[in-house]
């Protein structure tokens, strides 16, 4: 405790070396200025915790979040509150209250396609605006980024990943693949071994996301203990809801200066719960693709009439009803249950 | 005899943190930071072991501390410099180059004078640490 306070005392904030250096007034302000002080030394106006909050544009980011990405409740919650965790610490360094720097380190679960590596991006971002990371870039990688081929070929590796990463966020992707139970003298162990001490011990140097589906990830903590206790945020992705995988198709085709009529945007809801009966369904990556597949119809259809009618840059925006009825999603009930999902299908009638 | 090369060294030794700074102007420069050790202190010595690759992918000067840290602690009774390399069209040179660690002791360099036709001398220095082979010449 002792020390704690002693550091208190962090000279250039509001003590009253500062105050005469700046000539204010001469010994008698110095004096008042100590007077006014309590016994810690520690300053006794207000923080503008607002201003903070805008001059990091930390706002900008989660506001951006809010409207960019639809559903995901639990993880904005969580990222604001780590937002918020984070601008409490910067204001603290500030005024010279030392603390450890916070583990940072986070886990993604979830189903696919519910956003995982979208956050993380955007995790990447807040913390470089907060200050936390040095550069705010991203690297994004797999088991075979990290594990080698042969004996002595997976240090190296992993350390050439490492170093790309440092100042910013490394994000590995199907973490859980990292750690093969059934092979004892698999190179993936090796790999872990490096990643925890450099999580340990260059925390303020970078952050790690691991990320992968629930069950699997569940069980690779189970048996690496050792990473379970280096992160502090364990934060799980939620299924999306019929709406808002309708809000999303909608925004991605926005994005692409496509729209939906409106028989389209029935037809899309149905496709949306027809979809989710099917195997294979990852969220919102099933509902990129199937406006990928619709697009190309929709292609498909303006060309062929193009002989009869004049198009206009309309009909070049809007996805109808047709394009996504005619998916293989509905009817048939052959491929209906039939294992190969409409993704893994190249062909699109 | 403190032996100096290469940018500062009309400086002290740099500390770890100002070598960072250098390190990460290297790398916001766009250059290629290499960590090179020698036990062969003689100033023509110019190629010395490199220490792994050319670090021209990374974005933070913690990557290379990190990795002068493994080098002092596998050849810290050597010499070890950082140096920039700009590959840029045109200049494709090292653009900055400068000690980051040296041996503890340091014996200096004899001047030896060769008698050659007539009254002519050769000048020649030799490091005294060379007399012993490579790998066991400092500590």
């Amino acid at each position: 405790m002792a020390e704690t306070i002693r550091s208190y005392g962090h000279p250039g904030i509001t003590d009253p070396l500062s105050c005469e250096r700046s000539g204010g007034g001469g010994p008698s302000a110095t004096l008042s200025a100590v007077a006014n002080q309590p016994a810690l030394g520690l300053p006794t106006e207000f923080i503008d915790l607002a201003r903070e909050l805008t001059e990091a544009g930390v706002e900008e980011v989660l506001t951006e979040l809010d409207d960019e990405l639809i559903g995901l409740a639990p993880v904005k919650t969580r990222i604001r509150e780590i937002a918020a965790l984070l601008l409490v610490e910067r204001v603290r360094r500030k005024l010279g209250l030392s603390s450890e720097p916070p583990t940072l380190h986070m886990s993604f679960t979830g189903n696919p396609g519910t956003g995982k590596t979208t956050v993380a991006l955007r995790m990447a971002d807040i913390l470089h605006r907060l200050g936390f990371v040095r550069k705010g870039h991203l690297i994004s990688v797999t088991r075979d980024d990290l594990v080698g081929q042969y004996i002595g070929h997976t240090a190296p590796k992993t350390k050439e990943i490492l170093k790309r990463a440092m100042g910013g966020v490394l994000f590995i992707d199907e973490a859980y693949y990292l750690y093969r139970a059934e092979n004892e003298r698999d190179y993936g162990q090796e790999a872990i071994e490096i990643l925890l001490q450099v999580m340990e011990n260059q925390r303020e140097d970078l952050v790690v996301i691991l990320a992968g589906y629930a069950g699997p990830m569940e069980k690779f903590f189970r048996s690496n203990p050792g990473f379970r206790s280096r992160i502090a945020h364990h934060i799980d992705f939620p299924d999306y809801a019929d709406g808002e995988l309708l809000a999303i198709g909608e925004l991605i085709l926005a994005k692409q200066n496509y729209k939906l009529s409106d028989s389209g945007r029935e037809a899309l809801a149905h496709y949306i719960t027809a979809r989710k009966q099917q195997p294979h369904f990852s969220n919102a990556r099933s509902i990129r693709n199937a406006l990928d597949r619709a697009r190309l119809r929709q292609a498909n259809r303006i060309v062929r009439s193009a002989a009869n009618l004049k198009i206009t840059a309309k009909d070049l925006m809007t996805i109808d009803a047709p394009d996504l009825l005619a998916s293989r999603v509905f009817g048939q009930d052959a491929t209906a249950n039939s294992p190969l999902s409409d993704e893994t299908e190249s062909t699109f009638d | 005899m403190r032996l100096t090369q290469g940018c500062f060294s009309f400086l002290p030794d740099l500390t770890d943190a100002q070598i960072r700074a250098q390190a990460q102007y290297c790398i916001d420069n766009g250059w290629a930071v290499n960590i090179e050790f020698t036990d062969d202190p003689h100033p023509r010595n110019t190629y010395w072991e490199m220490w792994g690759l050319p670090m021209f992918d990374i974005k933070d000067a913690a990557a290379v501390m990190m990795e002068l840290a493994e080098c002092r602690r596998a050849y810290g009774d050597r010499y070890i410099r950082l140096s920039g390399f700009d590959s840029s069209h045109g200049w494709e040179s090292v653009k900055l180059s400068f000690l980051v660690n040296r041996p503890s002791e340091e014996p200096g360099f004899r001047l030896v004078r060769q008698e050659a036709e007539g009254r002519n001398v050769r000048y020649t220095t030799q490091a005294y640490v060379t007399d012993r082979p490579e790998g066991k010449r400092y500590g």
